[in-house]
């Protein structure tokens, strides 16, 4: 799928909370009987940080960037599995805070962790059809993981803002993009659960690996493009394993991986996590540099992009680069993560 | 502008009163007065109370109403006064300008406040009430915590230890041992101050004053009605009274550590009074923390700012001390049910005028001040009272 | 405290944007926003965004917090000098009581304050963290 005019990245922008829990500790209260975890460590967002906060904070980052007023964003979309509200948009508060009310379209989005690609492919949809010059789409969670559950080891909390425009604004244009979405339950929570299930190993093969890989595959088919046309590669994260087995089976070498691959240090950061990787990639990549970034969400489906940099990426500047929130970190314990993630009940 | 008497005064004990409700402190306290002017109840022409939160804590208003109907007086001439914890002092105000009005002969100006009726995370809800309901408490600060950050910015600016301020608590609990109305009667330490949970950095606990219950009240009259009334002494004279305010919020303060409603408050009272601080025989301040005991020895013009605790060591503010503070033992120790503090200072000054106090007797006490602080100083009422001979 | 939705609206503009008052006859600038000059007396005020950052002027520990903060205590009330000289109550957040400094320097954020009950909607507003 392309749009009819050129559309690219006009300004983006990232949020970590500075929390992190060590997989060690959460082994420890849960006697996983092992050392092996599936990631290092995870970020945890603060009492007072939920979807909405980081999504402020990563478009405040978006709009340094794009340099544009922010009455001029006339679409908001949030992608999400974790918004603060069942009923009451997300959208609206981020628009009111950025000032990009009241003369626009504002949308919560619901994919699993493939929220925010989704919100993505929205808005280049809007954009590239001249009905809007500039749109915001926000990929963010604060993903909660069952107590206990392989999950809780990377559930994690993170948001990415992307204000996207026309292709002769942008420091990356969006050339072309593929979804593979089909029916399959791998992860799911019902209305008033507060966590999640999911099929344990079902979520591999029949859904992560099935669906990133045709949505990749369907994408360089369509626009005759090889792996080898890629400078780097970015894949939904859950874990550390997945996307590099992923990159393996698609014939992407380990190096055009690793610099998008976030979850290690990080944890997964549901529908923040691709355009996470997508964050890291651009703050290191030069102009003609082509990116593949692969988004999945349970239920489930991927999304597939084609981006290449332009010369206009040195608009990008070291004080908003997502490296200072990977950096600044505070270790804190099980206990002190428990409150913070409300796994207490207090009534 | 005509003179204004205090011919009766009457108060209950501070303390968490289970088994009284709010209506019931108010009569107890309005009958003690009435019965100490040695008036009867249909003198009464007009009721001033003072209370802060009956709303919020009892989903009660209209006080005034309510309590003429309890004193079997409905007919009369009765509100609510409001400003914060200086609620008292500004009834007390409102009562004393209805007589020297001339419009009213006699009238009741009373205090209350029922606190232990809530848990005390409602109390904290209440009290913050004080301060900008939107740009303040909204963003969770509690009334010790702006307290607590005057604290801070005067320990850093004049370099005054804890351990220094501290000592007006200390002295506030020895004299409230004298005091068979006060809410804590035993003696404390500073170490016993320092060593005290933090409520919000730097204030502990024994820094601040206590939840309590009680109701006080005084009867004013005119010069007219005490001729009808053939009465000649134990009289006390109110010699002024005024009401200032400061700006709302902290944030609006040119300077944190001065109250400038008690210096305004001062000098419209002084020159009312005709006279200057040094004739003053005692005074009871409003020390909701004890931070602000100090600063009131500064801001009343008896130090220099930065200076209040080397008052407190030299023996100054004892109760044969250059200028005896809160001998009741202040809010502190006697307590402090919101909108009645400003009314038992009242009681407690005249008291000691008469030479009657249930307290440490100062000695020969001619003139007596009464300082009570609405917020952190937005109100401030200042009322001086003298003794007729 | 009784809750109220359309306060909570009112005040979305201020509190997520940071928007105060200037006075245009004598410059000063107010947090709260208001209509009335507290230095000149002039009605002549517009609304201006104010200074992201400032530093530290004084600051608490509220350990005996409201009911509806319960869940955040122990957390630091801060008087914040902003650069543009005007005086905001927030909170800080991010740091340890034991780590805040009077006179540090700080920077707004965007952050949750509160839910109004535990159904009840939620207020957002900007706190200050540790500018490096």
């Amino acid at each position: 799928m392309k749009p009819v005019n050129e559309v690219g990245i006009v300004g983006y922008g990232g949020y970590i909370p500075m929390y992190r829990i060590r997989d060690e500790e959460i082994g420890e209260i849960w006697s996983k009987g092992t050392k092996k975890f599936p990631i290092k460590e995870k970020s945890v967002p603060g009492l007072d940080e939920d979807v909405i906060t980081m999504s402020v904070e990563a478009s405040w980052q978006a709009l340094k960037v794009a340099q544009i007023d922010p009455k001029s964003i006339e679409a908001v979309f949030i992608g999400a599995e974790s918004h603060p509200y069942a009923v009451k948009p997300s959208a609206t508060v981020v628009a009111e805070a950025i000032g990009a009310t009241p003369k626009l379209i504002a949308v919560d989005m619901e994919f699993a962790c493939r929220a925010g690609s989704t919100a993505m492919q929205n808005i280049i949809g809007l954009v590239g059809s001249e009905m809007i010059k500039y749109g915001l789409a926000i990929g963010a969670d604060t993903a909660q993981g069952r107590p206990g559950d392989e999950l809780e080891y990377t559930a994690a909390a993170g948001a990415a803002a992307f204000i996207i425009g026309p292709g002769d604004e942008s420091l990356a244009i969006f050339e072309s993009t593929y979804s593979y979405v089909t029916d399959t339950p791998d992860f799911w929570r019902r209305e008033g659960e507060y966590y999640p299930r999911h099929g344990q190993r079902f979520t591999g093969e029949p859904a992560y690996f099935k669906h990133t890989i045709s949505a990749a595959r369907g994408l360089m088919e369509e626009s005759g493009l090889k792996p080898d046309d890629f400078d780097y590669v970015v894949f939904h994260q859950p874990n550390v394993k997945f996307p590099l087995r992923a990159g393996k089976i698609l014939g992407f070498s380990r190096e055009k991986i690793l610099p998008g691959l976030l979850s290690n240090i990080i944890g997964n950061t549901y529908a923040g996590a691709s355009l996470l990787g997508l964050i890291a990639v651009l703050d290191i990549a030069n102009p003609g540099d082509r990116i593949l970034m692969v988004s999945f969400g349970s239920g489930a489906g991927s999304d597939a992009f084609n981006i290449v940099v332009t010369d206009k990426i040195s608009r990008r500047s070291k004080k908003t680069s997502l490296s200072t929130y990977i950096e600044t970190k505070k270790y804190i314990n099980y206990a002190l993560y428990a409150k913070y993630r409300r796994k207490i009940r207090l009534r | 502008m005509n003179n204004v008497y205090i011919i009766g005064t009457g108060m209950t004990k501070i303390s968490e009163h289970w088994e009284k409700s709010l209506r019931q402190l108010l009569v107890e306290a309005a009958l003690k007065a009435v019965d100490n002017a040695l008036i009867s109840l249909k003198d009464i022409e007009g009721i001033f109370v003072g209370n802060m939160s009956s709303g919020y804590l009892q989903g009660q208003e209209h006080l005034g109403s309510l309590l003429a109907t309890w004193l079997g007086i409905p007919g009369v001439a009765a509100c609510k006064v409001e400003a914060a914890c200086a609620s008292g002092g500004v009834a007390f105000h409102q009562a004393v300008l209805s007589v020297a009005s001339g419009l009213y002969d006699c009238v009741l100006a009373i205090g209350v406040e029922k606190m232990s009726d809530v848990i005390t995370s409602d109390v904290t809800s209440a009290l913050i009430m004080a301060d900008d309901q939107e740009y303040v408490a909204g963003i969770g600060t509690t009334f010790v915590g702006l307290n607590a950050l005057v604290y801070r910015v005067y320990m850093e600016r004049y370099n005054v230890k804890q351990e220094d301020i501290a000592l007006f608590p200390v002295h506030c609990h020895k004299y409230a041992q004298y005091n068979p109305y006060a809410r804590f009667r035993n003696t404390i330490s500073v170490e016993d101050v320092l060593n005290s949970p933090l409520i919000a950095d730097p204030i502990r606990l024994l820094d601040s004053s206590p939840i309590g219950d009680g109701s006080a009240a005084a009867v004013l009259c005119s010069e007219n009605f005490l001729r009808k009334i053939g009465r000649r002494d134990e009289l006390v004279k109110v010699l002024a009274s005024s009401v200032a305010t400061d700006t709302f919020s902290l944030n609006d303060r040119d300077d944190l550590t001065t109250l400038y409603a008690s210096k305004i408050a001062l000098k419209k009272a002084s020159r009312m009074a005709n006279i200057d601080i040094n004739q003053i025989s005692l005074m009871e301040v409003h020390d909701a923390f004890s931070i602000l005991g100090v600063i009131h020895l500064e801001d009343l013009g008896f130090a220099e700012k930065g200076r209040g605790v080397n008052l407190i060591k030299e023996g100054q503010i004892e109760y044969d001390g250059k200028i005896p503070t809160n001998i009741s033992g202040g809010l502190k120790a006697r307590g402090h049910p919101i909108g009645a503090t400003g009314i038992y200072q009242i009681v407690e000054v005249s008291r000691q005028l008469l030479g009657k106090a249930d307290a440490k007797q100062v000695p020969d006490p001619t003139i007596g001040l009464a300082q009570n602080v609405g917020g952190v100083g937005g109100t401030i009422s200042i009322n001086i009272l003298g003794r007729v001979r | 405290m009784v809750e109220s939705i359309p306060r909570v609206w009112r005040e979305r503009k201020y509190k997520y944007r940071l928007i105060g008052s200037k006075c245009n006859d004598c410059g000063k600038i107010f947090y709260p926003p208001r209509s009335v000059c507290l230095k000149c007396g002039s009605k002549n005020l517009v609304e201006v965004p104010l200074a992201r950052t400032g530093r530290v002027f004084s600051y608490t520990v509220i350990r005996s917090p409201p009911s509806e903060f319960t869940l955040y205590k122990p957390y630091i009330i801060a008087l914040i000098e902003l650069d543009d000289g005007v005086k905001i109550l927030s909170q800080l957040t991010d740091i340890e009581p034991k780590d805040v400094k009077i006179g540090m320097r700080v920077k707004a954020v965007f952050r949750k304050y509160k839910e109004q009950s535990e159904n009840g909607i939620i207020e957002y507003g900007i706190k200050f963290t540790p500018l490096k």
